[in-house]
C-alpha cells in the first residue's frame, strides 16, 4: 500500500475565535505548521452603513460613525463632521476645536490601551488587560460626563460639539492623564523587556516601508516600518498645528515595533490632552447658525423662531450644497476618510468610508506567509483589527 | 486648518494640476479642482498608464493608493464612476482619479500597480457589479456567501430582497423574501418653499393650480 502523506491541509480559523478580534474567518493553507497562504473572509459584520447613510439626513448619519470602529468612536464622528463642514463652508469655534482634539486624543489612548493589552493577552500575558481595563473604564467615564454615553457618544457634530463640557471636567481629565502615565510605565515594565513577549513578536510579520506603502498601510503600522507620516503633522486639521507633539517611528516594521510605536503614541497623546486642557479658551462650542446646529433648549421656550429651527432641523435636517470631498483624519488605526458626495438635498448622495483596518487586513497573506500557525494571533493583534470598520 | 496652510496646499495642488496637464494631458479627459481637491477624469483604457505615471513621476510620487470606491449615477449613459484616491507622502499631495464605466463595461485592474487595489476592487465589484479585467481573484468580499444583486446601486432597495432566520423545525438558517410589517417610508424632504427645483415640487402639490389661476 502506498504511503499517504498529509503534510498539506487547510485550517478554518474563526469566525468565532478569541484571538480573531471579532468575526474574522481565515482560511489557512498549511504545510505542516507553516502557513502557505492565508485568505481572510470578511463581511460577517457587514451592516450596509454606506447604504443606510444615503437614506438618512446628515445629522442622523453621525451615530453610524460611532458604530464603525467602536473602539475609537469620536475620531470617526470627527472625520464625518469635518467633511460636512467643508462642504457647508463653516468652521467651528476655537473652543469646539480644542474639545474635539482633546477627545480625539483621549480616544487614541483608549484605543491603544485596548489594542496593546488584548494583543499581550493573545500572545500569553494576562495581567496588562486587567490593569488596562481599569484605566480605560475611567477614560470612558470622561466620555460619559461629556456626552452621556460611554461608547457611542454622538458628541462631535457638524458645526461643533453637542454640548459644552460639564463643570470640573478639566480637573478630572488632568487626574486621569496622570493615571494613564503611571499605567504606561507599569505596562512597559511587564511587557517591553519581557522575554516571552519579545520571542512572540520580534521579527514576526515584518513589512518594509516600500511594501507598507504598496499595501496602503497608514497610521502606526506604517510608522513602525520607519516612515514618519502622520496626518496630524502633514496636513494639520483643527488646532493640531498649534500643539507640540512628536511622531514616534519604528525601525524593523515587525509586530514588536508596532507595539512600541503605539506605546509612545499614548505618551504623546497624554501630552496633547494636557496641552488642550491648558490652552482651551472659553466661548461657544457650536457655530452661531441655527440653520445647522439646534438652538439651546431654553431659547426654544421663548422664541418662536428657535422652535421652528429646532423642528426643521430634526425633521428635515439641513441641505448641503452640491460638491464632493475626500476628507481624511488620523484615527488611532491610521488614515480614516470619508468620501462624501452631496447633491444639494438633505441627504448624502454617496458616503464612502475608507477604513484603515481594511487595507491592513488585506496584507494578512503577505505578512503571515512562511510563519508558524501560532504567529497568526500575534500578527492580527499587532494590526489592530476591529471589524466594525472593516466590514462597515 | 490655518488659512496660510490651506493657501499653500491649494497652490501646490494647482501646480500639480498644471504638471499633469503638461505631461499626461492626452491621457486624461478632464482635470479640475473641486472643493480645493484635484480631480482627474481618465478614460478606462488609460487608467493603468495614468496610475503608473502618477506613481513614478518625480513631481508626483503617489506611492500610496489609499482607496478605490464606486459611485452610481443611474441616469447617466456610463452609469458608474470608479474613484481612485492617491496620496503622495513625499510631496504631501492628494489626487483623485475618476473612471466612468457602463453597466456592461469593465475597467482594467490595477493590482499590478498597487497591491492594495486587490480588496478595494473586490469591494467595488461586490457593491456595484463593476468588473475589473485582469483581477487575479474577483470574488465577492463583504456580502453573504451566495448573495445576489449589487447592494449599493441606487435601484437596490434599502431593505434588500431576502431576510434570514433560524428555522427551529428544519434546524438550519433559511432565506425568505423580506416581509415588512410597515411599508418602507422614504420621505421627500425637499421642502416646497425652499427646494431648488421649486416648480417641480409645486406642480406636485394638489390644489396649487387654483392659486395660480387666481393670480
Amino acid at each position: 500500500m502506498a504511503e499517504i502523506r498529509n503534510d498539506n491541509f487547510t485550517i478554518n480559523f474563526g469566525p468565532q475565535h478569541p484571538a480573531a478580534h471579532g468575526v474574522l474567518r481565515l482560511i489557512l493553507d498549511m504545510s505542516g505548521e507553516v502557513i502557505d497562504r492565508a485568505d481572510p473572509h470578511i463581511g460577517l459584520l457587514h451592516r450596509g452603513t454606506e447604504k443606510l447613510i444615503e437614506y438618512k439626513t446628515y445629522m442622523q448619519a453621525v451615530p453610524y460613525f460611532d458604530r464603525l470602529d467602536y473602539v475609537s468612536p469620536m475620531n470617526q464622528e470627527h472625520c464625518f463632521s469635518l467633511a460636512v463642514e467643508k462642504l457647508l463652508g463653516i468652521t467651528p469655534p476655537i473652543r469646539a476645536q480644542y474639545i474635539r482634539v482633546m477627545f480625539c486624543e483621549i480616544t487614541r489612548i483608549l484605543n491603544h490601551i485596548l489594542n496593546i493589552t488584548a494583543y499581550a493577552l493573545d500572545v500569553g500575558a494576562m495581567t496588562p488587560i486587567l490593569w488596562g481595563f481599569e484605566v480605560r473604564e475611567r477614560g470612558m467615564e470622561l466620555y460619559e460626563q461629556a456626552s452621556g454615553a460611554r461608547l457611542h457618544a454622538n458628541y462631535v457634530r457638524p458645526g461643533g460639539v453637542a454640548l459644552d463640557l460639564p463643570p470640573g471636567f478639566i480637573e478630572r481629565t488632568a487626574i486621569w492623564c496622570d493615571e494613564v502615565s503611571n499605567f504606561i510605565v507599569d505596562m512597559e515594565r511587564i511587557l517591553t523587556g519581557n522575554r516571552i513577549f519579545r520571542q512572540r513578536t520580534v521579527d514576526i510579520g515584518v513589512i518594509t516601508a516600500d511594501e507598507a506603502l504598496d499595501w496602503g498601510f497608514t497610521g502606526p503600522c506604517l510608522r513602525a516600518s520607519g516612515l514618519a507620516w502622520d496626518l496630524r503633522k502633514a496636513q494639520p486639521y483643527e488646532v493640531y498645528a498649534d500643539l507640540d507633539f512628536d511622531i514616534p517611528i519604528g525601525k524593523n516594521g515587525d509586530c514588536f515595533d508596532r507595539y512600541l510605536v503605539r506605546v509612545e503614541e499614548m505618551r504623546q497623546s497624554v501630552k496633547l490632552v494636557r496641552q488642550c486642557l491648558q490652552k482651551m479658551p472659553d466661548g461657544p462650542v457650536k457655530v452661531d447658525n441655527h440653520k445647522i446646529v439646534p438652538p439651546p433648549r431654553a431659547l426654544m421656550k421663548q422664541s418662536m423662531e428657535a422652535l421652528i429651527h429646532h423642528f426643521k432641523l430634526f425633521t428635515e435636517g439641513y441641505h448641503v450644497p452640491e460638491g464632493e470631498t475626500y476628507t481624511a483624519v488620523e484615527t488611532p488605526k491610521g488614515e480614516f476618510a470619508v468620501y462624501l458626495i452631496a447633491d444639494g438635498t438633505n441627504r448624502p448622495y454617496r458616503c464612502h468610508i475608507r477604513a484603515p483596518g481594511f487595507a491592513h487586513l488585506q496584507a494578512m497573506d503577505k505578512l503571515s506567509r512562511g510563519h508558524m500557525l501560532a504567529d497568526i494571533t500575534a500578527i492580527i493583534g499587532s494590526l489592530d483589527i476591529v471589524f466594525g470598520e472593516i466590514d462597515r | 486648518m490655518t488659512d496660510e496652510l490651506a493657501e499653500t496646499r491649494r497652490a501646490a495642488h494647482h501646480e500639480l494640476a498644471d504638471h499633469i496637464e503638461a505631461l499626461a494631458g492626452d491621457h486624461c479627459s478632464r482635470i479640475e479642482m473641486l472643493c480645493d481637491e484635484l480631480v482627474v477624469t481618465v478614460p478606462a483604457e488609460n487608467i493603468v498608464q495614468m496610475l503608473m505615471f502618477l506613481r513614478d513621476d518625480g513631481a508626483c510620487l503617489f506611492k500610496q493608493l489609499v482607496d478605490i470606491c464606486g459611485v452610481d449615477w443611474p441616469e447617466r449613459e456610463k452609469r458608474f464612476d470608479v474613484v481612485y484616491n492617491l496620496l503622495s507622502l513625499r510631496h504631501n499631495l492628494r489626487v483623485r482619479l475618476k473612471v466612468e464605466v457602463a453597466e456592461d463595461g469593465a475597467v482594467p485592474s490595477v493590482v499590478d500597480v498597487f497591491s492594495a487595489a486587490g480588496w478595494f476592487e473586490r469591494e467595488t465589484y461586490d457593491m456595484y457589479g463593476v468588473r475589473f479585467d485582469g483581477h487575479p481573484d474577483l470574488r465577492r468580499l463583504l456580502t453573504d456567501y451566495g448573495f445576489e444583486g449589487y447592494p449599493l446601486r441606487k435601484d437596490f432597495p434599502l431593505t434588500g430582497f431576502v431576510e434570514v432566520r433560524y428555522d427551529d423545525t428544519q434546524k438550519r438558517v433559511v432565506y425568505e423574501p423580506v416581509k415588512l410589517v410597515q411599508e418602507f417610508r422614504n420621505f421627500d424632504a425637499m421642502s416646497p418653499w425652499q427646494g431648488p427645483d421649486l416648480v417641480r415640487v409645486r406642480e406636485a402639490l394638489p390644489g396649487d393650480e387654483k392659486a395660480e389661476k387666481k393670480g
